[in-house]
């Protein structure tokens, strides 16, 4: 098994969050992984990313190669448009719609959904229409999990049991609607793919 | 033998606590700011009393972890490249004392400048210094070269450097660790002259340093981190350095590699394999994550021809290296995805919503327009992003304390008034000693310390300055008249406004604090409170 995974936001959007819980899944399955992330300046409201590689073999780059990654997932639409130069051909796209506007001169949301609706393989959610649905609005997050979950070859027990690491000290109130924060997310793909 | 999910950073803090460290010294910088914070939350680190309080810059750092080492204890100092530039004088002068316990320096290097001023090359340092350089290709070896680098520096009485870059320091992978090293007892040294740089005494010390130079050539040819992997076609050979053979395996996945390697992760370079290679192929490729330190050394004053890499354009000449610029320099085809559409734009970092910079800014930019632009002198800081839209408000960013200097310099030259802008960290790290220069011929320039009681733009760690800047005005001898204060907030804007206005019409030196806490290091305490609160 071989996944590439870029992972896209501003900065203060918590993508770290959904790489902390693949890494524990990877972890948990003794799969290989590495996972680059963005400290320093691009914290403040800039772009970030991080990537992540799992593998059972031995990985070598830290980075993504440019055209190697299998999935985007993005938490902003604009920024999934940011590293269309890495998603491999039949790569998935997988986005929030909801805009982070921050600057002079953010884009028309109709442009941005048209741009993304060219990528063969995309699926555009309102993760945090989910999230308030099930009162856990900071839960949105782990609804982009759970709908970039059918393509990320890890079982839903291992990410469920990733979310169980992250999140276990906070009580089980809180990795329950996690849980159900993933569920939802990957229902969301699986009926409209 | 357990396997612990850790940055190339964290890394190389345990294996270094794992190795018998007694003390880590460090400012923060990117990218090299969480190996001390891992020894800050480490646990063992707490029972055993291991020093890891930051210190007022890197210079300070260098020498008390020399200081450490003088005692005969394991000590190792942090910084990321520039800050090398400010621990160098007691750096160079290390190499030529020697150590006692084993001193490791360890620097992050940032190619492509995702945070930084520059990308200057710590190898070269290394070279100068005529140290020995351990450069990770991964996360475990990084483990393991900070695990031996103590016993290395004991073995041969020279310090060690450990250097890596940005995109090791910040990308974690699983990482095996060894059984726990024992600290060193506290000795002091047997030669007692040793660390008294005297030219009498240096100069011994120095003949003992090029003396030890063919030992570190031995050691590199035999080290574990240096590989020579033969091949039958001769065509190509690669020199690859640190993370240059870490792309090159990227490419190569299970199949072998179809030319001779070299595996460069101990500096000096492993002469016997360069000279195999160089003579066996027709052309060499030289990957390295910096500068063309080992290209330029191999290629010569008379340009060997055959030697290529940034210096003959077979790779860029800046920047980081990645895979597909590997990829490209081999022969292989490159991959690419597609261009991004016009609908993305830039998202530039930001200073945060709330920040009392802003509030400084727009007052200076409202007196600022009617005194005449070109006149602020900026520092390194969060408050550096002022310098982009919509407060475009400062005019100069260069290093570390520059602001309160260069204003001076500039006002000697007749710019008056001339206004620095400098955070609160910054300053004791190197503002004060610009801060007497100006006291001591009465400089006609402000000093705006905006303090937020933190170290910002690294992620909030303790700043010296909490509670001092005041008093260390009033040491220094700024005349109390003239060293204002005020809370950086929209509502106090006209005060603000005032101040400057005065402040910058008097002929002397001025200083304005504005005091009000970062945002960020408030609300995270806040949350802490919280969380307590409920256990």
């Amino acid at each position: 098994m071989k996944k590439n995974i870029i992972l896209a936001g501003v900065g203060g959007q918590g993508i770290l969050s959904i790489a902390a819980t693949i890494g524990m899944a990877a972890i948990s399955g003794n799969i290989n992984i590495k996972q680059s992330e963005v400290h320093g300046m691009s914290q403040r409201g800039g772009d970030v990313q991080s990537h992540l590689r799992l593998s059972d073999k031995p990985i070598a780059s830290d980075v993504i190669p440019k055209g190697k990654a299998d999935i985007i997932i993005s938490v902003e639409p604009m920024e999934a448009l940011r590293y269309l130069p890495y998603l491999s051909k039949d790569g998935w796209l997988i986005t929030n719609s909801k805009p982070y506007n921050n600057i002079a001169d953010y884009p028309e949301v109709e442009e941005l959904m048209a741009d993304i609706k060219k990528i063969k393989n995309h699926i555009i959610i309102d993760a945090e229409e989910i999230a308030k649905s099930i009162k856990s609005r900071r839960s949105s997050n782990i609804v982009m999990l759970g709908a970039a979950s059918p393509f990320l070859d890890l079982s839903m027990e291992l990410l469920e049991e990733g979310l169980k690491q992250i999140f276990g000290r906070k009580g089980e109130e809180v990795v329950n609607v996690n849980i159900e924060a993933l569920r939802l997310g990957r229902k969301f793909t699986e009926e409209n793919m | 033998m357990q396997k612990l999910l850790l940055l190339g950073d964290e890394a190389i803090a345990q294996g270094a606590l794992d190795g018998g460290m007694s003390g880590i010294y460090a400012y923060p910088g990117t990218p090299s700011t969480e190996i001390t914070e891992y020894v800050q939350k480490n646990k063992y680190a707490k029972e055993n009393n291991i020093h890891s309080d930051w210190s007022a810059n890197e210079k300070t750092a260098m020498e008390s972890a020399l200081g450490m080492s003088y005692a005969g204890k394991r000590a190792m100092v942090c910084m990321k490249h520039v800050g090398l530039n400010v621990a160098a004088d007691a750096f160079m002068n290390s190499a030529i004392t020697g150590v006692n316990g084993g001193l490791v320096i360890t620097v992050a290097d940032d190619p492509s400048m995702h945070s930084s001023q520059n990308e200057q090359d710590s190898r070269f340092y290394a070279k100068f210094a005529m140290i020995p350089v351990l450069e990770p290709s991964n996360q475990q070896e990084a483990y393991e070269m900070a695990y031996t680098a103590f016993e290395l520096s004991e073995k041969f009485n020279v310090p060690v450097m450990i250097r890596i870059t940005t995109r090791l320091a910040h990308s974690r992978s699983g990482v095996t660790v060894n059984s726990q090293k024992a600290e060193n007892k506290m000795v002091l040294p047997e030669d007692r002259q040793q660390f008294v740089l005297l030219p009498s005494i240096a100069k011994v010390q120095y003949r003992k340093l090029i003396n030890v130079q063919p030992k570190l050539e031995e050691a590199s040819e035999k080290s574990k981190y240096n590989k020579y992997i033969d091949s039958e076609n001769k065509k190509l050979g690669v020199i690859a350095c640190g993370l240059g053979y870490n792309y090159l395996l990227e490419n190569f996945e299970e199949s072998e590699i179809p030319f001779p390697v070299v595996k460069v992760s101990q500096y000096p370079i492993p002469r016997k394999f360069v000279e195999k290679i160089i003579t066996e192929c027709d052309e060499i490729l030289v990957l390295e994550d910096g500068y063309p330190v080992v290209e330029d050394d191999l290629r010569g004053f008379m340009h060997n021809k055959k030697i290529k890499g940034r210096l003959s354009g077979a790779i860029p000449r800046d920047g980081e290296l990645n895979p597909n610029i590997v990829a490209k320099a081999v022969g292989l085809a490159d991959t690419y995805g597609t261009d991004s559409p016009n609908s993305l734009k830039g998202r530039p970092p930001q200073m945060c919503k709330g920040c009392g910079h802003i509030d400084v800014y727009e007052a200076l930019n409202e007196v600022v327009a009617e005194i005449g632009e070109g006149r602020v002198f900026s520092d390194i800081g969060c408050y550096t992003l002022g310098a982009l839209a919509p407060f475009k408000a400062i005019n100069t960013c260069v290093d570390m304390g520059a602001s309160i200097t260069m204003a001076k310099g500039a006002a000697d030259a007749g710019l008056i008034p001339a206004i620095a802008m400098i955070g609160d960290s910054t300053f004791t790290h190197s503002g004060m000693t610009g801060l007497l220069d100006a006291v001591m011929e009465n400089t006609p320039i402000t000093v705006i310390i905006s303090d937020n009681s933190t170290t910002g733009m690294t992620g909030g760690q303790k700043s010296h300055a909490e509670n001092r800047i005041f008093d260390i005005c009033k040491g220094l001898g700024v005349h109390p008249d003239h060293l204002r204060t005020v809370v950086p907030l929209k509502k106090n804007h006209e005060e603000m406004v005032a101040i400057m206005k005065e402040e910058f019409a008097y002929n002397g030196l001025s200083v304005i604090v504005p005091v009000r806490e970062c945002v960020q290091t408030a609300s995270q305490k806040a949350r802490a409170k919280v969380a307590t609160k409920k256990l």
